[in-house]
Order: structure tokens, then C-alpha cells, then sequence
């Protein structure tokens, strides 16, 4: 069976998952990526790109940055977005997802951004799409259950690939709370593809899946362990909302054992980054003079989401 | 087909705008070719702004068909456009729909007092109405479409034209 996300030329058709993506494709949407971070300096912050598609994003999760982001980046290049917010909308009245999908594709939709709190359901999208002979329309995952947000890993690594260069002489720590984590698995999956020869989890027990060794991580429950000599440290936010059951002590407790401080982020490479996909909890996850201070680049990640997001929607509108 | 010396064409075309480069004149060279042309003549008619460059992969009528062009690079127009007269550059002016695209780019930059456009060899296969007002050669036949000619640069900086036969 092919790869459900590229075509019969081997590009990119979908981008539903960062697993199994092959490096040389998230080499290029990295590099395609790069021209597009300048079109925010110039009068007109418009490329023609996309004129005359329709972009829909559909979000069956609430979000506000991914959502904008997305939308920033279509109307770059030209697309008319259509925001739908299905929680309050035909879901809720009880239509099912392909009936909704079939619904807007008779509005003559030419992408799907989806976000939903079920794992797959951007790849049960794309499948309905092929198997309705409707390869012309291309669907970009926006984060999927626990399963995977590729954009964000994607900005991510060109975050990293910004301010280190290189990937294959990093030591890379993703801390915090990786069960409930779609970002982690994205983050992991590309870190493995482009060569990072170390790539560290760090967390408690509870906030680990049980298997996440079997991802090629070394795995540390003891964070000042893990910190030691790291290039890039990237925090992942406490998603209490997804939490049920005794998986924490309280969020004090956390901050004090598993949030990122100073004397923590010192024991990192002096020129270690600072990275968190947002939103932050401050006195939660990371601590607030961090967060703020000159190894951080949380805000340069926000900006190359929208370079990113361009790439994507741009590589795929014309395949 | 005699292929011309890029060199002395070079340096015709430097001599063609000279007599018409003002204080504020500025160049913007389409990658790749004319970008390296561009940064010759930039040097050699002393400009004054700053080189821009324009990579057009954004802007191409053939996006639909063919995609993105692979490994597209940055767009520079390191100048105020607003109010500039600014030369173009390129070095095979084909079809017209490279030089479509840049001023299409060029203008959402700001809009500059007149552009005018500066290519080395005009090929011939026009399919917009778009001519350049310094050309320091003119082809006698049209190169058919099967034929790529295209200026290239070796390691010491020197500039020279290739035909490659598409096959």
C-alpha cells in the first residue's frame, strides 16, 4: 500500500501525519517554507498562489492560534477560508463527519484544514476522499486526538533548523506531559526522520505512554537528568483539560518538580533554546522569567507556523 | 547557431544604460541568471541602491500545472520601490511570462516611478506584449522551443551562454 499521504508521483497529497513522512519531502516543505517568512515584511502580504481555492477549516476542537494561523497563511496566498466552528454547528445537530465533509465539497472546497479530538479522523477524510475519486482536494491535519499535529512539528523543525543549522549534532529534550501530547509524537517522528542523533523525553511516570521508548527516545523521569547538555528544549503545555483520574499531584507540585526554571534550563548547552508550541501555562509548565527571556523563541515559532503553513497549503494546492 | 560571448555582451548592455542611469536608479535582477547579470552591471554602472532580487516561483501563470517550483528562494528588494525607476534584469527574454511575473511581484512591493527592462539576449517566441528597452542581442531566427539557452557562471565569476537541447 502507498504512503495515503503522497500521490501516484510520490508527492504530497495529504499531510495527515509526520510518521513515515520521508525525509527528503520535510526537507522541502522546510525549504520552501524559508522565502515565504519574508512575504510578512513587504506592503502587499499577498501571494497569488492559491486564488480562486477555497480553504475550509474545520475544527471539531476548539483552538485559537492553530486556527488563525492556518487562516493567516491561506489568505497569503490568496485563498477565500472559511471558518467552521462544528461544535456549534451541524455536529452538534448530529450529522456525521463524511456527510459533513460530503456537504462542503458540493460547496467546492479545494482543502480541509481538521482539527478533531478523535485520532484519525483527518485520515478517515482523505480515504473518503479517494475513495470518491476526489483527489483533486487535499486535507491538512490541524492536530488529531493524541495522535499527531504535523505543522506544528514541522514549524517546529524549522525553528530548530533556524537557530542550530544542523540536526544531526543535537541533543533535543521534549519535556512534560507526552501522553496526552499529539505535538510530542509529531515532534519525535521528525526529529528521528531528519537524523537528531539524541532525542530525550522528560516527564513523570504518569505522563509518559508506557511504550514511548519503542519511538527511539531515551527517557528520563528525573528532569534535572535530562537537561544536562541539551541544544533544545522543547516544553509541552499541561492539557488538563484531557486529564480524568489521579495523573498529577497539583500544579504547584508540578511546576516544582517538572517546570522549566532557571536553574533547570542552566544545566542546558549555554546557547540551548527555548521552545513551547502554546499556549503556556506560566507558573505551571514553564516558569514566567523563562518564558520571557533571551533563550526563548516561542514567538519566532508562532511566526514561522504562518511561513510553514504557507509551504504546506501551497505544495499541496498544486498537486 | 554562432552562441555570443556573454562577456562582450555584457558589457554592450552596461554601455546601452549608462547614458540613462540617474542617482536614484535601481536594478532588480530575476533569479538566477539575471540576478548574477544584475549584479555585474550593478557594479559596473557604480548604482547606488542596493541590489534587489526577484525569485518569481510564487508569481508563475503555470503554478496550476506544474506546482510549486522546486526549492524557491528569496524574493530582496532591499530599496524603496515607492517612486523608484527601476531596470529589470534578466538574461534570455523567451515568452514574456518570467518578466509577467516580476512586475506582477515587483508592485506589491510599492509602486515605483517606471520600470524598464534589461535583458542580454532577446530569443524571440513572444506571447505577451512585452519588450525590452535594452537588449544587447537580438537572435536573427527564433530558437525553437525544444531549445534552452541560458546564461551560466563559473567559480572565477565569469559569465557565458548555453543552448541545452531538451531532448
Amino acid at each position: 500500500m502507498r504512503n495515503p499521504q503522497l500521490n501516484k508521483h510520490g508527492e504530497l497529497q495529504h499531510l495527515l501525519t509526520l510518521d513515515g513522512l520521508p525525509r527528503d519531502i520535510i526537507n522541502t516543505i522546510l525549504d520552501t517554507a524559508a522565502p515565504f517568512t519574508e512575504v510578512a515584511e513587504r506592503e502587499v502580504k499577498k501571494l497569488p498562489l492559491l486564488r480562486g481555492k477555497s480553504v475550509f477549516n474545520l475544527f471539531f476542537e476548539n483552538s485559537t492560534r492553530t486556527r488563525t494561523t492556518f487562516e493567516i497563511a491561506a489568505k497569503r496566498l490568496s485563498a477565500d477560508v472559511v471558518n467552521l466552528n462544528i461544535n456549534t454547528s451541524s455536529a452538534a445537530k448530529g450529522e456525521s463527519l463524511l456527510d459533513t465533509v460530503d456537504n462542503l465539497c458540493a460547496m467546492q472546497a479545494d482543502m480541509f484544514v481538521v482539527r478533531h479530538a478523535a485520532s484519525g479522523a483527518p485520515m478517515l477524510i482523505a480515504q473518503h476522499l479517494q475513495n470518491t475519486g476526489r483527489d483533486h482536494i487535499h486535507v491538512v491535519n490541524a492536530g488529531d486526538g493524541r495522535h499527531a499535529h504535523p505543522t506544528q512539528g514541522l514549524l517546529d523543525m524549522y525553528t530548530i533548523r533556524h537557530f542550530k543549522r544542523d540536526f544531526t549534532n543535537l541533543t533535543v529534550a521534549i519535556v512534560g506531559d507526552v501522553l496526552h501530547s499529539r505535538v510530542a509524537r509529531s515532534q519525535i517522528a521528525a526529529l528521528t526522520t531528519l537524523g537528531v542523533p539524541e532525542v530525550r523525553v522528560i516527564g513523570p511516570r504518569t505522563l509518559l505512554p508506557t511504550e514511548v521508548g519503542k519511538l527511539g527516545v531515551r527517557v528520563f523521569n528525573d528532569m534535572r537528568e535530562g537537561m544536562k547538555g541539551v541544544d533544545v528544549v522543547m516544553m509541552l503545555r499541561l492539557q488538563n483539560e484531557r486529564m480524568n483520574g489521579a495523573l498529577l499531584p497539583t500544579p504547584q507540585e508540578y511546576y516544582k518538580i517538572w517546570g522549566l526554571t532557571a536553574d533547570k534550563l542552566a544545566l542546558a548547552k549555554p546557547d540551548a533554546i527555548v521552545m513551547h508550541p502554546g499556549p503556556m501555562n506560566r507558573g505551571v509548565e514553564i516558569d514566567s522569567a523563562v518564558a520571557d527571556g533571551a533563550q526563548a523563541v516561542i514567538l519566532p515559532q508562532v511566526t514561522f507556523g504562518i511561513a510553514v503553513r504557507m509551504a504546506v497549503m501551497s505544495m499541496l494546492g498544486s498537486n | 547557431m554562432q552562441i555570443p560571448d556573454a562577456e562582450v555582451l555584457c558589457r554592450e548592455l552596461a554601455e546601452q544604460i549608462r547614458p540613462h542611469v540617474t542617482a536614484d536608479t535601481a536594478l532588480v535582477g530575476i533569479r538566477t541568471g539575471g540576478l548574477w547579470l544584475a549584479e555585474r552591471l550593478h557594479d559596473v554602472l557604480g548604482i547606488q541602491a542596493p541590489l534587489g532580487a526577484i525569485d518569481v516561483s510564487f508569481y508563475r501563470d503555470d503554478y496550476g500545472s506544474k506546482g510549486l517550483h522546486a526549492r524557491p528562494q528569496r524574493t530582496e528588494i532591499p530599496f524603496d520601490v515607492d517612486g523608484a525607476p527601476v531596470i529589470l534584469v534578466d538574461d534570455v527574454l523567451y515568452t514574456g511570462r518570467t518578466t509577467r511575473a516580476a512586475l506582477n511581484e515587483l508592485f506589491d512591493f510599492g509602486r515605483p516611478a517606471r520600470v524598464d527592462l534589461a535583458v542580454l539576449v532577446d530569443r524571440g517566441g513572444r506571447e505577451l506584449p512585452i519588450a525590452a528597452r535594452y537588449c544587447a542581442h537580438t537572435l536573427a531566427e527564433p530558437l525553437p522551443a525544444a531549445h534552452n539557452l541560458e546564461l551560466q557562471r563559473a567559480t572565477d565569476g565569469a559569465l557565458s551562454l548555453q543552448l541545452i537541447t531538451r531532448g
